[in-house]
């Protein structure tokens, strides 16, 4: 994935934009992003989403992109937890037109209205794309060191490279759940990645 | 006795400073004018004359300094002030200096002598951080893409201040000319070592002041910095720089933590240092030179409005964000005061104390109202850009 300096790039398809969970440094794009440009990205470049990285001193880090269609939105992350969306007006590219305050609960929900359709695009994209990629339900046992602890507690993602999609309890699907699902024992979870992430996956649930 | 009068007079000023508080929040303006005006009331010569507390005020307000500039430091992180000076150390010093420059002149031309040039300064050229990022959060102006520019000159003032106030320091202490040099090359150093210490070894300061409960972290890091607070002072470096330093020392992951317990703390002290500070100035010292204020005012509003233009326009902003850089910045406050309270409890300038007073007062209420008015005066300047670009076409 490019890592570069100013401007985190990822493409729409894979897994999230990096920067935004590695942290980028944003030392060379904070105070002084690249000036706009004023033309819309070309047709070629649909899918690509260039997202600049600027550090608020005092209050946090703001993250913005120009859609393919020319509007320019952001999101600012407060140190407190709390977000804005911000919309930029289209006389005046330097100025929001409007900005909603989102409480951590809120930001949370939208996230997951924004997010929850590209989950299943994702995966579906991810199945033609890689060969060899396993789908298995994974089961919390009761002895399990997760039962009663979060999805964000067990950080499969980070520690085997497979992704939670979805949980199945007592028959009931919940797609693609919140970093703060608490699991317990008897939950199926569905797990998508290489045949050795599943089955890290599986042997993390059960051992820890 | 004794202590029935004390606690009633304290409980008086306390309580009447949150009415204060009140009222500001309601008009929507910073409190700090609203202290000083309060101050001034009571204090010697005032309307009512109240027999202040004055050992406990006097304490509690040199508290008040050293927690403003604590968490000031807690603020930023020591890569934020790096990061700061790497991307815009011209625009810091062009704003200092522009701005710092003709309040040094009026000091000379008023009288108060080189060391009270050199305080006028420092009043004149620092904007008000607190009220800046309260206006700017208000208008609802955190994304708009002059902000950071904003911020940079705000973080670069704050810099420019650890290195000013052991210079300020050392010269009210008329302690000549090599003393003076020594205490500004130790607070450098400190400096240096804040920084390193911050960036190499931040989480290792971190742990040893936070331990699990907020109230043990609370009375930690007060306790430090007060006690770096006392030897910074003891070695001429200032208190308030040395609070400053362990604030950007201490690393982000307790920033949090330790700014949300002590920020109900520096309300409380930085009030009672704003009350005190008017208190001791006489209000009949005021009409001599509110004529000088004014014109320091229309000198200042000019001065910030050129800074942020140039360090918008250095950001690639266009011009109705030059313009709101330019007004966000004019607000000045609790720093002018700082250093006004620092000359006057040296002794400098008979007339000092009572222009910062009148400075700041003007500053802090226009301040934000010409910043609200950038909006308006920004958005006409696109509407007429259109039609011109309109007619063109046609």
């Amino acid at each position: 994935m490019p890592d570069g300096p100013a401007l985190g790039k990822g493409r729409a398809g894979r897994v999230r934009p990096g920067p935004l969970l590695r942290g980028v440094d944003a030392e060379a794009s904070g105070g002084q992003p690249a000036p706009l440009s004023s033309a819309p990205p070309s047709g070629e470049d649909t899918g690509t989403v260039d997202l600049e990285e600027t550090k608020l001193p005092g209050v946090g880090l703001r993250h913005d992109f120009t859609t393919a269609r020319g509007r320019r939105i952001g999101v600012i992350s407060t140190r407190g937890g709390d977000r804005e969306l911000l919309l930029y007006s289209q006389d005046d590219p330097d100025a929001c037109h409007a900005v909603v305050d989102l409480d951590p609960d809120e930001a949370e929900v939208l996230a997951e209205l924004l997010g929850q359709p590209r989950v299943i695009e994702r995966l579906a994209r991810l199945r033609e794309q890689i060969e060899g990629l396993a789908t298995e339900g994974v089961y919390v046992e009761g002895g399990s060191p997760f039962a009663g602890r979060t999805l964000a507690d067990a950080a499969i993602r980070s520690r085997t490279g497979a992704s939670v999609v979805a949980l199945v309890r007592n028959g009931e699907v919940f797609p693609s759940p919140p970093p703060s699902q608490v699991f317990r024992s008897g939950d199926k979870i569905v797990v998508v990645g290489t045949q050795e992430g599943v089955r890290a996956t599986a042997d993390l649930l059960k051992n820890g | 006795m004794h202590t029935a009068a004390l606690l009633i007079e304290l409980g008086a000023v306390i309580f009447g400073l949150g009415l204060v508080g009140r009222l500001a929040g309601r008009l929507g303006i910073s409190p700090v004018p609203l202290y000083l005006l309060a101050g001034l009331a009571f204090g010697a010569g005032g309307v009512i004359p109240l027999n202040a507390p004055e050992e406990f005020l006097d304490a509690a307000s040199e508290i008040g300094v050293v927690m403003l500039l604590l968490l000031l430091g807690l603020e930023y992180s020591a890569g934020d002030l790096l990061g700061n000076l790497k991307r815009q150390a011209p625009v810091g010093v062009l704003d200092l200096l522009l701005n710092g420059l003709p309040g040094a002149a009026f000091g000379l031309l008023l009288g108060y002598g080189p060391v009270g040039a050199l305080a006028m300064f420092g009043i004149t050229a620092v904007s008000s951080s607190g009220i800046v990022a309260k206006v700017l959060a208000d208008l609802g102006r955190l994304g708009n893409r002059e902000t950071p520019a904003i911020l940079g000159i705000l973080v670069l003032e704050d810099l420019g201040m650890a290195v000013y106030l052991p210079i300020l320091t050392a010269v009210l202490a008329a302690s000549g000319v090599w003393e003076a040099t020594g205490s500004v090359l130790i607070a450098l150093g400190c400096l240096v070592v804040a920084l390193v210490v911050a960036l190499r070894w931040g989480s290792v300061v971190s742990r040893f002041v936070s331990a699990g409960s907020n109230e043990v972290t609370l009375l930690r890091v007060l306790g430090l910095a007060l006690l770096v607070a006392g030897v910074a002072e003891q070695l001429h470096v200032s208190a308030a720089v040395g609070a400053f330093l362990l604030g950007i020392s201490l690393s982000n992951d307790l920033e949090e933590e330790a700014h949300r317990s002590l920020e109900p703390l520096r309300d409380l002290f930085a009030a009672v240092f704003f009350v005190s500070f008017g208190l001791s100035t006489d209000p009949s010292t005021l009409p001599p030179v509110l004529l000088p204020a004014l014109a320091l005012v229309v000198v200042g509003v000019v001065t910030k409005l050129i800074t942020g233009w140039f360090a918008a326009k250095r950001a690639g902003i266009a011009i109705p964000g030059r313009i709101r850089a330019g007004a966000a910045l004019i607000p000045r406050g609790e720093f002018s005061i700082v250093i006004a309270g620092l000359a006057t409890a040296a002794g400098v300038g008979a007339g000092l104390a009572a222009l910062a007073a009148a400075y700041v007062l003007v500053m802090a209420v226009i301040g934000p109202v010409l910043a609200r008015f950038a909006d308006p005066v920004a958005r006409a300047y696109v509407r007429r850009q259109r039609e011109r670009a309109a007619a063109t076409v046609r």
